[in-house]
């Protein structure tokens, strides 16, 4: 049996990856898969707690966390897809403009 | 040694179980080949491999010699890792999805352990969603293959196949929903047991009945997503040049080559499993001379092959081929004279077959229909299959809920 | 140490490593397959859990299908090694100074927690399909739902983004 500290700790260093990738890359694409690394740590947290409080809540959270997580990815990749069409750069830092 | 195998049992049945099913799944992968072309052939009216061995019958072994001693190029500019991964990815997924699969509906019993016929233990609760993960992630094979490639036309077969897959994975995934609601249960074995409910119905008891729409939905978006005519866009050959794998040659090629066909065979598995009643006879239960069925079909086959061998034009036809009739015949004669073994084999006969016929089913379009326009794929996917198995679920989830409701069953 | 523990630790170890590769790696494409490797490894944790569904679903869904759009994408748009610009001094240090706060904070939470954790630990009922059915259906119905007009919303931003400006 493995103690739940062990996952949730896993989960806040995976959590904290997360946070540094969103920091530290440039690329838009990568950046929004660092969220989707922060959503994947804490789902560990909901199911880990999940199994330590014998209820199921945690998992249902977890499902509802990938339904949204699918849905972001859809709108989210269209928006990236319109800004390189516009801008034809995927580099953040050069997406300062509201306006063309 | 022996106290080691008392202690690891599970271990080294698992092990045995893995390369016995690896090698029959190679085998019948390299027969497959010979087989479609063999069919294909006859279709056009031509003859088919027929130089190498009777009948052609040692084609895939030269091919397979042939592909292990090709030249292996690896093209300049491409992403290394990403280019050795993805056949790899590819077959590894294949191979393991059929691991998944039960075959059998009782455990042999050896060496005094309960041997299941399939690696997956059979009470896997999430049995066939376990099987979609693995399938969902085949689709990273054909599409990194093509991005490492470093080259127009992988790129195009890439992309094609990574939206058709995605398109095609919602009908597959919806349309097996009736069933499961029928079965109430994602388990494999119990989808099957569920079709055994009226054991005198026989081949009436079959999800394909009452699930025909699910049925249709979910073959059309399995050959899609297995990548075969009608729907090979990924690698059409007279627009693509060879799709995603065009910049592979020896056995990288033959690695994409095997995961095809071995999703090919997990597909007809499935068909046979969600809607054919898997291992389940088509005859009533009652009738118990159909148990003699396997042996007398093994053995008028085995005399066909005598009768056909012993007038083939070469020698060594004439020798291979009625040998190969003897052991069928006598394999049929076995049956026939260990009841118990007879008994054992009717699940795995009755699974085999469906799996072959769906197996013709495939090579038959191959032979028969022409390729969709990417425009015609894409509209297909959303505007008919995914809305047809969203009523077949609507439809099968109000018809439970009424016989439940009104007529009071469970 | 026990079989399972040394399961834990193996996926655990994929799942950093992974999550680490996801930053260094330059290539996008690179970087999409540690986070499918994370993606795989916290599957098998889930597994090791006993939630079996959501190991599943998270294969599923996340792996065959969000991962499958990143990678799409990525090729549609044949996006290069990543450039490198220096970050703004303004947004680094803070950024830095965040992460550390952030890393702190969770790890006093947990260590001030662990008590209380451990010992409501292996009290729980099996996490099956049918639970997992039941609470969605009956005790998260309302949720549910909102679910569902999420994506319809969100397949209606998408087919807007997506259609091109009719000049």
């Amino acid at each position: 049996m493995v103690p739940t500290n062990y996952y949730v700790i896993l989960s806040a260093i995976l959590f904290g990856l997360g946070v540094l990738a969103f920091i530290f890359k440039r690329n838009i694409i990568t950046i929004f898969m660092s969220i989707e690394l922060m959503l994947n740590a804490v789902n560990l947290a909901f199911v880990a707690f999940s199994q330590a409080l014998g209820k199921l809540d945690g998992q249902v959270f977890v499902l509802f966390v990938i339904v949204v997580a699918a849905a972001e990815a859809a709108v989210g990749l269209g928006i990236i897809i319109l800004i390189a069409r516009s801008r034809q750069t995927l580099n953040v830092e050069r997406v300062d403009l509201l306006k063309l | 040694m022996n106290s080691f195998l008392n202690a690891n049992a599970e271990l080294v049945i698992t092990l045995v179980k893995i390369v016995l099913l690896l090698f029959i799944v190679l085998t019948v992968n390299a027969y497959l080949t010979w087989f479609e072309r063999k069919v294909v052939a006859h279709m056009q009216s031509r003859w088919g491999p027929h130089r190498v061995g009777p009948h052609g019958l040692l084609q895939p072994l030269a091919d397979g010699v042939k592909f292990l001693f090709k030249e292996d190029p690896t093209p300049a500019g491409v992403d290394k890792l990403v280019y050795y991964l993805a056949p790899l990815l590819a077959l590894a997924l294949a191979l393991t999805s059929i691991a998944l699969i039960p075959f059998g509906p009782e455990p042999i019993r050896l060496f005094g352990h309960d041997i299941y016929l399939g690696i997956a233990p059979p009470d896997l609760n999430i049995g066939i969603l376990a099987l979609f993960a693995v399938t969902a992630l085949g689709v990273y094979g054909v599409a990194l293959a093509g991005w490492a490639s470093n080259s127009k036309y992988p790129l195009l077969g890439g992309l094609r196949s990574s939206a058709q897959m995605i398109s095609y994975e919602l009908a597959l995934t919806m349309s097996v929903v009736g069933v499961l609601l029928m079965a109430g249960s994602f388990n494999l074995k119990k989808i099957i047991e569920a079709q055994a409910h009226h054991p005198e119905w026989g081949i009436l008891g079959w999800n394909v009945w009452p699930q025909f729409l699910g049925f249709f939905c979910f073959f059309i978006a399995a050959v899609a997503e297995t990548n075969r005519v009608p729907f090979d866009l990924p690698e059409a050959e007279s627009e693509l040049v060879a799709g995603f794998h065009t910049e592979y040659s020896s056995f990288k090629f033959a690695m994409f080559f095997i995961a095809e066909y071995t999703s090919m065979i997990t597909v007809s598995c499935l068909c046979s499993i969600l809607f054919f009643g898997g291992w389940l006879s088509p005859f009533p239960a009652s009738w118990l001379f159909t148990h003699y069925l396997p042996s007398a079909i093994l053995i008028l086959f085995g005399l066909w092959v005598i009768w056909d061998g012993i007038r083939y034009e070469t020698t060594f036809g004439r020798i291979i081929l009625p040998g190969l009739g003897a052991a069928i015949t006598a394999l049929g004669a076995v049956f026939v004279l260990l009841p118990n073994v007879n008994e054992f084999i009717q699940g795995p006969f009755w699974l085999l077959s469906k799996i072959f016929v769906f197996l013709f089913v495939y090579v038959w379009m191959r032979g028969t229909l022409p390729r969709f326009r990417y425009d015609q794929l894409m509209a297909f996917g959303w505007k008919l299959l995914l809305p047809l198995s969203i009523v077949n679920v609507i439809v099968t989830s109000f018809v439970i809920l009424a016989k439940m409701q009104w007529w009071g069953a469970k | 140490m026990t079989a399972s523990l040394a399961v834990f630790f193996a996926l655990a170890a994929l799942a950093v490593i992974g999550a680490v590769s996801l930053i260094v790696q330059k290539h996008p494409i690179h970087s999409a397959l540690s986070l499918i490797v994370v993606m795989i490894a916290l599957a098998g944790l889930y597994l090791l859990l006993g939630a079996e569904f959501v190991a599943a679903v998270q294969i599923i869904v996340y792996g065959g299908a969000i991962m499958v759009l990143f990678v799409f994408v990525i090729m549609l748009l044949n996006a290069g090694v990543e450039e490198h610009t220096s970050i703004s001094k303004m947004a680094g240090a803070p950024g830095l100074l965040l992460v550390v706060a952030l890393a702190g904070f969770v790890a006093a939470t947990i260590a001030r927690s662990t008590e209380s954790v451990e010992t409501t630990l292996q009290t729980g009922e099996i996490a099956s399909t049918l639970g997992i059915s039941n609470m969605i259906f009956k005790d998260f119905v309302y949720p549910f739902e909102l679910t569902s007009f999420l994506i319809l919303v969100a397949v209606l931003g998408a087919t807007v983004l997506a259609q091109r400006e009719k000049s």
